[in-house]
Parts: structure tokens; C-alpha cells; sequence
């Protein structure tokens, strides 16, 4: 892509417009994490540049694998991944405490983070190997349907409420791209909407009810659950058009922001880079999603097409529910901004979806090279 | 699915992917637009909000509290001043081991439990910069054992502030109050955080109370940047306090000192006033509290005490306490015959009483033949009951207003008690009933509806004694002489002189003259019946609380009348026998200070020691008294 003649050909065949919008969101993010520490590397900023070095260099190898390849793991992934969730359960009861994490000594691997591209994966070989004929019929939702149902429930058991809602929607996006019938998804839309004031009334325990309360008025309530919320517009409005200066924000630096290294930590980016800084990040979020969507466009195979248009959605529900939740519009459910914040297992899951989607953009290309 | 499915093609199925893909890629791209609107609305229509609040967040205003002014006497002799103490506060901030802390500054300050429950509930509720008080007014080996262990006490802050100091103790309490922290009540009403910082402390009754805006002054505030956890970032500017401002009062310190002593055991008042001007220079009631304990938190105990005793050392009998004036009130009675034209030299004959109708007032004695000069000096009601009737109340109650009786002054006080001066307007509003001639021989005497307070009585002497329309002054003072009253001079003359005749003459006062060479002073005794008893017993025995009260009015010098003074002895028993010793002793200090203390030292020493000795012993008595009687209690409860 870049000076053909210069750069050696394997090193210009990599997509390079997507490792730039990559190498911008994580190197702004750490350096976000440097000033959330006060000015310091540690605790988080030095940790995030290696993690993320280290795992950009994963994707890349991961580019250069089939993408039949991951067809073809989905399935023992999946399996793999159901085992450590119940691992991660018996953990949790003998621990005595909710618990969604191993402790691999490297980092804290959460395996419900993992089910997420897997999910995609295996959605996405189930309807490329459906018979044409049969995407109308009973037998096109039941596997899949069953596929989805058990690790979401088993993390939702965790509880892990975000991570569950992420995932369904995952598997909801791969349904509704291979073709299920449309009535499908507006009947089932209805019947959440209508399922809403009785989950609240019936099945929701107080503290829930008072989150979805304090979500729909936040100033409810500043200094107790509507804390968060409260903090995060502040943080967002008081920034202005550019911010206050890097490493000069206050409600980050004085603690007034809370989970400001990981949920929130946007906010904290645009108290001190301001509207401009955040528009920046959203800019390169949604560059990131048109290759995506344009890599799955683009493709030929079914499975690469469903898997491109899958993985580039479960990044998007990420970005989107974040930052939907730290500007008051969503409420707060514990979904960090991919790339961006601090921690591992979301970083190692969206590096993990980028590489893949590398792999099936090479493959397209190898396509065309061949027309 | 048995229904007709529609062809379902691989063509078709990819034109769906296409379609349904750029669905979600539109979905992507209007999440995106929605995302930067929101933020846009955030950060410029709402960045001034925000701005603010992100403002008021980071910062935390801390006032320092304002040194209270002084209260001095008129010669500048400080009555309340700001005593540097020392104290010791936690920073809950920088605690780190509370509980072992708390045990640590229990052993070295000996808190009292109850003292280690305040705190521990202050710890819970103070805000993390906010300082936590433990003890105030440590002396200073307290302090210092608390400063020498700081390294191993993180959070623990000795500073030296200021409290409030009476040097006259008791003497003074009744009149300038004391102060204290302020309540839920006075912070609801202000709502100013002034009043719940630490170490701050508000007027709560007497001068304190009512010229509270004239001596708190102006806090001083540092701007504090602090953490979300309260923790101290910096110290972003510094505003100094103002002090309030000294407060003089026309009080004379020594007088109101040595009138407090004179009055000893007894419960009572006692007012000087300049009679010229009208300056307060001394108003003493006792017995008192001492406002130095009560400024420092007052215990359960003491207040138990206090407010159950009978002699009620919490009421100002200056002002708050009212008594029928007796015969205090015949100079001003003569007055108001003299004013309708009585010629003074007119004799009335007392056989020992007068008859209205059917009914027989009596006199103290059998005088015989009385012209208005004996009838004042020997206190004679024959003659007034004569008088008065011929004349009527209702002249007599014009003339007592105009000398001050009835009256409510504008004073700063807490309370002021301003009593009735009956007339027959006044019967017939408050009872529905015509006066009577025996109301009008009731009242010429002091007695029946007449009831004064101290101050009124020696204002009516303050006005006889200068024939000015003086009001009294508490605060400033040194005022120009009052204008003279629109009344003949030679009126007041004659009154004076029999007034003179009671204390130098064949008067009902005479163990009570001057001890000075040229000085004489004039006065009038009172007996005022506390209930009507029998006229054998006549409440000058039996039980202390229906003894009968003794008042004197009086002035000095009488040839040039300069001081006049009141004074009231609870249950004293008689004008001439309880109240006119301390007038002659208070006004002697005015003149010879060193005679006057020499007569009181000897009494002190008869009475078992000053006001705060015989203070301290009755509370040990009155403490024994408890202990023995929660002591038997317990003993019944076991048996």
C-alpha cells in the first residue's frame, strides 16, 4: 500500500490504515492512563503500552492465518471456554464470592470476555454451512439459539449483566445478518418492550430498580448511586471545547471521577482534550467500523462475510454502550471502552476480533488478486 | 414450518447480507452522530453549568472563626475577654488507626466516657478536612504531653485558640450571659456554617445574647483544594478574620464586683445608677451563675443545681423578678400630693391606723400628729392612706409612670419584666370591676396591684434624687445630663429632705447612715408582703420563701445627689433591716473604696469565703446531698 518499492511487500501488504486508527485510540489511551495516575506510568500507563504492543503483535500474526482456520477452532473454543466458565464458577462458590476472572499470573483472564468473538465464530459456521433453503425454518434458530442461551446464562449467574447483554447482542447481530426472517426480530423487540415494566416490578431486586431509577435522574441522587453519573457529565461538560490541558484535569486527578482508569475513563480524556479530543476518538472509532463493515462487504465467503460483519459489531457494542453510559444516555453497567481503557481481557478480546478481520481483509484481497 | 416458504436463493441471501449490513452500518453511524451531539451539548450549551460544578467539587471554602469582641466597663476594665487556650482536634483526614488514637489521647487527657461517645459520633458524621474537636481549655501540661507523643499520633492537632474568660466570675453573670456552641435551632435560623465550625461559640444569653452582631465580628476563610476523599491538596488563598468589635458598658467592673460580694447568701438585686445621666453602673442579682462554666459546656450536674434552687440563680431579679415596692413608693406618692397641690405641712393624726367604711387599714406604729416630711421619714401609711384618698389613684399612677414605674426601657437585655402600675382604667380592663378607695389605700402603700422591677425602682429614685427624666443607659454611657422633668423643683426638694430625715434623721433607716465624713445619703426602706398572713405573724418569720421582702431606694450625696441605687433582699424581712445595710456599703465604695472593702471582708469572713469559695462548697454540698440520696434509693430498691 505504502512506496511499493521501498517497503518490503510483506510488511506494505498489512492493512496499515486500520494499525494506525489502532496505534491512535491505545497510544491515546495510555497516555489518558499517564495523566489518570497524575503524571506516572505506573500503575496503569506503562502496563497498557506492553499489553497492548504485545497483543497488536498477536493480531498481526493472527492475520496471517486462514480465515477457515478459526471456523474450524470455533468449536472446540467453544467448548474450552464453557469449561472455564465453570471453572470460574466453582472458583466463585469455594472462594465464597462472586468471582468472573482467572488469575493467570500474567494477567486476570475473563473466559466470559473470550465467548464473545467465539460466539461470532461459531454463529457465523452454523449459517455458512446451512443449506440455502433452510434459513426460513425452525431448525435455522433452535442450534444457535441454544449455542447463545447457555454461556449467557451462565454469566449472567456471575452476575455480569453488561457482558451478557454484549454477547447477545453478538449473537443477535450474526442472526439477523444471515438472513433469519425480519418479523423475528420486531416481534421479539415488542415483547422485551412490553417485558420491561414487569421484569422492573416483578424480578428486579430494589438496588436494580433504584439503578434504573437513578438512571433515568441522575441528579436524583449525586452523592450516592447517581455518583458516577453525575461526575462523568461533569467531567465531559466542564471540559469545554478543549479541555483544560493535559494532565490538568481536576475531577480525574482529585478522585471526584470514579473507575476513571477503566468504565469512565472517556470522560476523563475529555475533560482535559475537550469536545475536540472526543470527537477525535470517536472519528477514529468510526473509521475503524466502516473498514470493518467494508472488509464484510467485501468478501465473497459467507462465513467471512457473517464473521467480518459480526466481530466489527461486537467492538461497535463496546464503544457504543460505553460511551452511552458515561454521557448519562445508558445506564451504568460495567463496559470498558475497547483499546482505550485499562485492562486486559477486553484488549486481548477486540485484538482478537482485529486480527481475524486482518485475516479475512488479506483474504479478500488475495480474491481479487486472483480475479 | 409447514407454511409456503418463500425462495430463499444464495443471491438473495447475499442482497440480504448487503442490505442488512448497511442497516447496521447506518446504526453505527447514527450512534456515532448521536454520541458526538451529545457531547457537544454537553461541553458548550452546558459547559457553564458544568464548569461550576466541577468547580465547586474541587474546592472547599473552611472560615476561620472571628475573635469575639471584649465587653469592658466604662473605665475600659475588661468584664469579658478572649482567653488564648489550648485545645486539641483530630483531622479525620489524616486518622489512621482511630480507635487506638482515641485510647491514646483518653489516657493522656482523662476524657470522660461519655466525652469518647461525642467524638467518636463526630468522627462518623465530619467531612475529611474538617476538624474533629476532642477537648478544649487543656491546661497547658495536657497539651504539652499531647504535643511531645505527635510523631506517633498521625491526625491528632494541638493548636492554641481563644475562649471566652469572665474575670468576675459569677458577679457578672446575670448581666453580660455567657456563650456556647451554638444549637440545631440557632444554626437552622441562621443557617450560616460559621456557627457549626469548630471551636466557635455564639451569645446564648444576657449582653452576649443580644449584642451577639456587634461582638462575633467577620470569619476569615482559606480556600481549600481538596480530593474526593477530603484529603488536602493546597491552601489556594487566605482571608483573615475581623474581630468583633469591644463593646463598652456605663458598668463600673469594681461596683458591680463589690455589690455581687455585699449581697452575700442573700437572693437579691442590686442597681446604681448615675442619676444625672442615667448610666447603669452596676446590676447585680445574686445568687448567679458563673458564666466561665457555662461558656465551657455546663455539666448535667451543675445545671441540676442550679436550676432547682429556690433562690434562682438562672433569673435576673434586676429585671425578670417583680415585687410590690412597698413603702419605697411614699416619696414618689408625696410627689404626686404635692403636684396635686397638698400643702406638705398639713397634718394627718395616726392612731395606729385609718377607717374606710367598715374596714380598718392599719399602720405600722402609732405616730401621732404627721406632717409629709415625718410621714416619709418614719414611714408612716396613715398619712398616705389619708392622702391617697383624698386625692385618688389615678393622680398618684400619672406621677409613678412619670418617675419610671410600669415602664419597659429599651435596654439590650435577654428579658425585662415590666410589672403594673394600676389605675382604675386598668382595674376595669383587666377585671371588669369599678377602683375602689381600698385599692387606691392598698396601692398608695406599695401594696395590692402596684408590682415594680428593681430597675424601675431606681430609676424613680435616680429621677427623684436629680429631678431629671434620666433612662437608664447599659451600653456607651456618659451621655449628657437628662432633661429636668416638668415638675416644681422645690417638690423634689422637700421629697429628698424627707427622704434625707430617713437614713440621718428620726427615720426608719438610721443604722444605715454613711460611714463618711460630709456624705450623706437619703433613702426610703420597703417591707413588701409576699402573701397576706395574719397581721400578728406579719411574714417576719417561719418559712424563708414567704418571708416578706426587703427594699431600700436610695441616693447620695444628698446635698448634691449624684448616685441613686436600689436594692431588693428576697425574703429579707424588712427594708430597713436586709436591703439598706448593702445600699449603705455599695455607696460607700463609691466614695471610699477601701472602707467599704474593709466592712466586706469581714462579713465574707463571716459567710465562709467569696462568691466563688461558697460557690464551689455548695456544690460539693449539694453533690454529697445526691450521692446520699441516690445511695438510699439504691438501698430501698435492694431491701
Amino acid at each position: 500500500m505504502i512506496g511499493s518499492s521501498l517497503v518490503p511487500a510483506p510488511i506494505a501488504a498489512l492493512p496499515w490504515k486500520l494499525i494506525f486508527l489502532v496505534l491512535a485510540i491505545g497510544l491515546f489511551g495510555g497516555m489518558t492512563l499517564f495523566s489518570a495516575a497524575g503524571g506516572s506510568l505506573s500503575p496503569w500507563a506503562l502496563n497498557h503500552f506492553v499489553r497492548f504492543v504485545a497483543l497488536l503483535a498477536v493480531a498481526i500474526v493472527l492475520s496471517y492465518f486462514q480465515p477457515r482456520t478459526f471456523r474450524d477452532w470455533a468449536y472446540p473454543a467453544y467448548g474450552l471456554i464453557i469449561v472455564l466458565l465453570i471453572v470460574v464458577e466453582l472458583i466463585g462458590v469455594v472462594g465464597g464470592g462472586a468471582q468472573s476472572w482467572l488469575d493467570l499470573g500474567v494477567f486476570q483472564l475473563q473466559p466470559s470476555e473470550l465467548m464473545k468473538p467465539v460466539i461470532v465464530l461459531i454463529l457465523a459456521g452454523f449459517y455458512a454451512g446451512l443449506p440455502t433453503g433452510e434459513i426460513r425454518k425452525w431448525s435455522a434458530i433452535w442450534p444457535p439459539a441454544l449455542l447463545t442461551i447457555v454461556p449467557s446464562v451462565m454469566i449472567l449467574l456471575q452476575p455480569d449483566l453488561g457482558t451478557t447483554l454484549l454477547l447477545l447482542f453478538s449473537a443477535l447481530t450474526v442472526m439477523f445478518l444471515a438472513g433469519l426472517p425480519l418479523r423475528l426480530f420486531i416481534g421479539g423487540g415488542l415483547a422485551v418492550a412490553a417485558m420491561i415494566p414487569i421484569v422492573y416490578t416483578f424480578f428486579m431486586m430494589p438496588h436494580q430498580q433504584k439503578r434504573v431509577l437513578i438512571f433515568l435522574n441522575p441528579e436524583d441522587d449525586p452523592l450516592g448511586a447517581g455518583y458516577h453519573i453525575t461526575q462523568s457529565k461533569i467531567a465531559i461538560g466542564s471540559g469545554g471545547l478543549f479541555g483544560k490541558g493535559y494532565l490538568n484535569g481536576t475531577q480525574s486527578h482529585l478522585h471526584y471521577l470514579p473507575e476513571q482508569h477503566t468504565d469512565f475513563i472517556f470522560p476523563a480524556m475529555v475533560e482535559e482534550w475537550g469536545l475536540m479530543g472526543g470527537l477525535f476518538l470517536i472519528l477514529c472509532f468510526a473509521l475503524l467500523f466502516r473498514w470493518g463493515m467494508t472488509v464484510a462487504l467485501e468478501s465473497k465467503d459467507r462465513f467471512e462475510r457473517l464473521a467480518a460483519a459480526g466481530l466489527t459489531m461486537t467492538i461497535f457494542f463496546y464503544f457504543a454502550i460505553n460511551l452511552l453510559m458515561v454521557m448519562g444516555l445508558a445506564p451504568v453497567v460495567g463496559i470498558p471502552l475497547p483499546l482505550f481503557s485499562y485492562g486486559g481481557s477486553a484488549m486481548l478480546t477486540v485484538m482478537l476480533c482485529l486480527g481475524m478481520l486482518m485475516s479475512i481483509d488479506r483474504n479478500n484481497r488475495r480474491e481479487r488478486h486472483r480475479l | 414450518m409447514n407454511r409456503r416458504v418463500p425462495l430463499v436463493t444464495e443471491n438473495s441471501q447475499t442482497y440480504t447480507f448487503t442490505r442488512r449490513a448497511l442497516v447496521l452500518g447506518g446504526l453505527q453511524g447514527g450512534i456515532a452522530a448521536l454520541l458526538a451531539g451529545r457531547m457537544a451539548w454537553l461541553s458548550i450549551a452546558e459547559n457553564e453549568r458544568y464548569k461550576l460544578l466541577s468547580e465547586s467539587n474541587r474546592f472547599q471554602m473552611v472560615l476561620i472563626p472571628p475573635r469575639r469582641g471584649w465587653i469592658v466597663d466604662r473605665a475600659g476594665q475588661p468584664i469579658a475577654i478572649n482567653r488564648s487556650d489550648y485545645r486539641v482536634d483530630l483531622i479525620p483526614d489524616q486518622l489512621e488507626q482511630p480507635d487506638w488514637i482515641i485510647a491514646q489521647l483518653t489516657k493522656l487527657l482523662q476524657l470522660p466516657p461519655e466525652e469518647i461517645q461525642r467524638i467518636r459520633t463526630d468522627l462518623d458524621r465530619a467531612a475529611g478536612y474538617q476538624p474533629v474537636p476532642v477537648a478544649e481549655n487543656l491546661s497547658f501540661d495536657k497539651y504539652a504531653a499531647v504535643t511531645l507523643r505527635l510523631p506517633e499520633l498521625p491526625g491528632v492537632s494541638p493548636t492554641r485558640g481563644f475562649s471566652r474568660f469572665y474575670p468576675d466570675g459569677a458577679a457578672v453573670g446575670q448581666l453580660v450571659g455567657y456563650v456556647g456552641i451554638a444549637n440545631k435551632e440557632e444554626y437552622e435560623k441562621e443557617k450560616n456554617t460559621l456557627l457549626i465550625t469548630p471551636g466557635f461559640k455564639i451569645g446564648k444569653d444576657g449582653l452576649e445574647k443580644t449584642m451577639e452582631h456587634r461582638l462575633r465580628g467577620m470569619p476569615g476563610a482559606k480556600r481549600l483544594e481538596v480530593t474526593a476523599r477530603g484529603k488536602l491538596v493546597r491552601e489556594l488563598s487566605t482571608v483573615s478574620d475581623k474581630p468583633g468589635a469591644t463593646l463598652p458598658l456605663a458598668i463600673d467592673a469594681g461596683l458591680q464586683t463589690f455589690a455581687a460580694r455585699r449581697l452575700g447568701d442573700e437572693s437579691g438585686s442590686v442597681i446604681v445608677m448615675d442619676c444625672h445621666t442615667g448610666d447603669i453602673l452596676c446590676m447585680a442579682s445574686m445568687p448567679s451563675f458563673d458564666p466561665n462554666s457555662f461558656s465551657d459546656g455546663i455539666s448535667h450536674n451543675e445545671w441540676n443545681m442550679l436550676s432547682k434552687d429556690e433562690r434562682r440563680p438562672l433569673v435576673n431579679k434586676a429585671l425578670s423578678s417583680l415585687y410590690p415596692p412597698g413603702s419605697t413608693v411614699k416619696p414618689m406618692a408625696a410627689m404626686a400630693l404635692l403636684g396635686a397641690g397638698i400643702d406638705p405641712e398639713e397634718r394627718v393624726y395616726c392612731g395606729g391606723g385609718y377607717q374606710l367604711g367598715n374596714r380598718f387599714f392599719r399602720c405600722l406604729g402609732r405616730h401621732g400628729s404627721m406632717t409629709m416630711h415625718t410621714a416619709i421619714a418614719r414611714s408612716c401609711n396613715t398619712y398616705f392612706y389619708s392622702m391617697g384618698n383624698r386625692i385618688g389613684y389615678d393622680a398618684i399612677a400619672v406621677m409613678a409612670r412619670r418617675l419610671g414605674l410600669g415602664e419597659e426601657y429599651p435596654l439590650p437585655v435577654v428579658s425585662q419584666s415590666y410589672g403594673t402600675v394600676p389605675d382604675s382604667a386598668w382595674k376595669l380592663r383587666k377585671y371588669k370591676q369599678e377602683w375602689t378607695r381600698s385599692d387606691t389605700l392598698n396601692a398608695v402603700i406599695g401594696q395590692g396591684y402596684v408590682l415594680v422591677n428593681p430597675l424601675q425602682l431606681a430609676v424613680m429614685a435616680a429621677r427623684i434624687a436629680s429631678g431629671r427624666n434620666v433612662q437608664p443607659i447599659l451600653v456607651g454611657g456618659r451621655e449628657k445630663p437628662a432633661q429636668p422633668l416638668d415638675m416644681p423643683p422645690e417638690h423634689f426638694e422637700k421629697v429628698r429632705h424627707g427622704m434625707w430625715e430617713v437614713v440621718n434623721g428620726a427615720g426608719t433607716a438610721g443604722r444605715s447612715r454613711l460611714p463618711l465624713e460630709g456624705i450623706q445619703m437619703g433613702g426610703k426602706t420597703g417591707t413588701a408582703q409576699v402573701r397576706r398572713i395574719s397581721a400578728g405573724q406579719r411574714g417576719q418569720g417561719g418559712d424563708w420563701k414567704y418571708r416578706d421582702h426587703g427594699l431600700f431606694v436610695c441616693f447620695a450625696p444628698t446635698d448634691n445627689p449624684r448616685y441613686a441605687a436600689s436594692v431588693v433582699i428576697e425574703h429579707g424581712m424588712g427594708g430597713s433591716r436586709a436591703a439598706a445595710p448593702v445600699a449603705k456599703d455599695v455607696l460607700t465604695w463609691l466614695f471610699d473604696k477601701q472602707k467599704a472593702m474593709d466592712a466586706l471582708t469581714a462579713l465574707e469572713e463571716g459567710w465562709g469565703g467569696n462568691i466563688a469559695e461558697r460557690m464551689k462548697r455548695d456544690e460539693r454540698r449539694w453533690l454529697a446531698t445526691q450521692a446520699a440520696n441516690k445511695a438510699a434509693g439504691a438501698g430501698e430498691g435492694v431491701a
